[in-house]
């Protein structure tokens, strides 16, 4: 794709925005396979590859599980890895997502965001990526095209962070954000080279003057060690990433935190939700302020780590809390952020009341009247001092 | 392993040459015997053995090393037709 701007600003879509950031960051290996709504990302960056505008090796595969699979070979090797995958692809990658964590390789993976089959469905929800949230990688959601791309810079500083070394996934919204096209800024070729830097394993299976072993088995008197030092490392790795955000911030402008917050200082009720309905949510929000409701958003940016105490600092005061996920964990008991986000809270002195809701699966729209529907029940919760429904369904 | 605060990160075995400290014979069901009479010391038995066990001085086979053999049997199928110095013995017997 030709890249104009105008007044700095370029028109892209989220797909071919962190195309380009790949392009930037100008990778040693990409290895993948298409899928969509993924598909276009390494279309964009194959050309770029044609072209030679990068000097990345582009290895195309016959599966996602084989494009995880160069990743990781190519990783150990000593190369700076990145790839993109969607929903099944994500899903096929499963098992070799744990080896490329559990061998601390710092690959960048593009997660946009698709439903899991079956039904079969290319639309929009998160749980391909919530079902890799304990698979060891660091995962970072993105509410706009924007932040997609900026999060791929941060991405590679995090995983590639001597204190972390841990593979990270960039998640956003399948079609809504990977085929949406909004105006953003590009930093500077020079400015990203520096920002990401340059990528020097301390070992490498291509260092034939020392060589190692990658992949060894390791039995009871030592497994638990390394997952102590994989945990450890997820836990720095929170740190890091703020860093990275500050960082960026300094360097161009657009600071990022471990969440975002929308108007919560003096909020009475909010919503938790990620990725671009938070966006929606905060219109939502701007409506009610106008008529002097106090509501406010915090978005999760920072999954995995999942930074609790912040969060439950964040949202301490607020009567009442709707957590909303666009993922079912089938469980009876609600989906993944409303749980976690629940249990931050459980120490709190004065606990919010506290439900979960469902919304948006395959791609079903989440509107404004949908956000204000919620901020409506959280209301009732706060009138009345009761949860009728703790978990449901909304968007049905 | 040293420290156990001190593992090498992911697991990464830091040289080479590790794997010769770790025997692999006690798996082994089958023995290679080889009949020196017989051997013509073409070493395609060096070549085709995946652990590395067959042991040569000089440019001449000269045995096993039942450290790390594993009894796979590919040195007796790959010892030539002509030759078949190579049998496989039961470790039983």
């Amino acid at each position: 794709m030709a890249i104009t701007m105008t007044k700095g600003q370029v028109g892209l879509t989220g797909n071919s925005a962190v195309a380009y950031a790949m392009k930037q960051i100008n990778p040693d290996v990409c290895a993948a396979y298409p899928i969509t709504p993924s598909t276009a990302i390494i279309e964009d960056f194959s050309g770029y590859v044609a072209d030679g505008a990068v000097e990345t090796e582009l290895i195309t595969v016959e599966s996602e599980h084989s494009a995880m699979s160069a990743c990781i070979g190519a990783s150990a090797a000593g190369a700076r890895v990145m790839t993109a995958t969607s929903s099944q692809g994500l899903a096929l990658m499963w098992e070799m997502l744990y080896i490329a964590s559990g061998m601390r390789l710092p690959i960048v993976l593009a997660n946009v965001n698709r439903a899991l089959s079956a039904p079969i469905n290319i639309h929009c929800d998160h749980s391909d990526s919530m079902g890799a949230r304990d698979a060891g990688w660091i995962q970072i959601y993105s509410e706009t095209v924007q932040e997609a791309y900026d999060n791929m810079f941060q991405a590679v500083r995090i995983a590639e962070n001597s204190n972390v070394l841990l593979p990270v996934m960039v998640c956003f919204d399948g079609f809504i954000t990977s085929h949406a096209i909004e105006n953003i800024s590009l930093v500077d070729d020079a400015e990203v080279k520096d920002f990401v830097g340059e990528y020097n394993p301390a070992t490498m299976l291509l260092n034939t003057d020392n060589p190692v072993t990658y992949g060894a088995m390791t039995l009871p008197d030592t497994y638990i060690e390394f997952k102590h030092q994989q945990s450890q490392a997820m836990s720095r790795s929170k740190d890091i990433a703020l860093e990275a955000g500050k960082e960026f911030g300094k360097r161009f402008g657009r600071e990022y935190g471990l969440f975002d917050s929308y108007r919560l200082e003096d909020a009475e009720v909010a919503i938790v939700i990620m990725n671009s309905a938070a966006g929606t949510t905060k219109v939502a929000v701007d409506e009610l302020r106008k008529q002097g409701k106090k509501v406010g958003v915090l978005r999760p940016r920072l999954f995995r780590p999942f930074p609790f105490r912040e969060i439950a600092n964040a949202l301490k005061g607020i009567k009442a809390i709707a957590i909303l996920d666009r993922v079912d964990s089938m469980n009876d008991f609600g989906g993944p952020l409303f749980n976690e986000v629940r249990s931050a809270l459980y120490d709190l002195e004065t606990r919010p009341k506290v439900f979960g809701r469902i919304y948006g699966l395959g791609g079903r729209d989440y509107k404004v009247k949908d956000a204000l529907g919620v901020f409506d029940e959280l209301y009732k919760v706060v009138e009345t001092g009761k949860i009728d429904t703790l978990t449901k369904y909304i968007t049905l | 392993m040293e420290k156990k605060n001190n593992f090498p990160l992911g697991g990464v075995i830091p040289k080479g040459g590790t794997a010769h400290d770790y025997s692999t014979g006690g798996w082994r069901k089958l023995r290679p015997v080889v009949d020196k009479d017989k051997c013509t010391n073409c070493l395609i038995c060096w070549v085709m053995c995946p652990d590395s066990a067959v042991i040569t001085e000089d440019g001449k086979m000269v045995g096993f090393d039942l450290e790390h053999c594993k009894g796979c049997g590919i040195c007796a199928v790959e010892c030539p037709d002509k030759v078949k110095a190579i049998k496989m013995e039961q470790e039983a017997e």
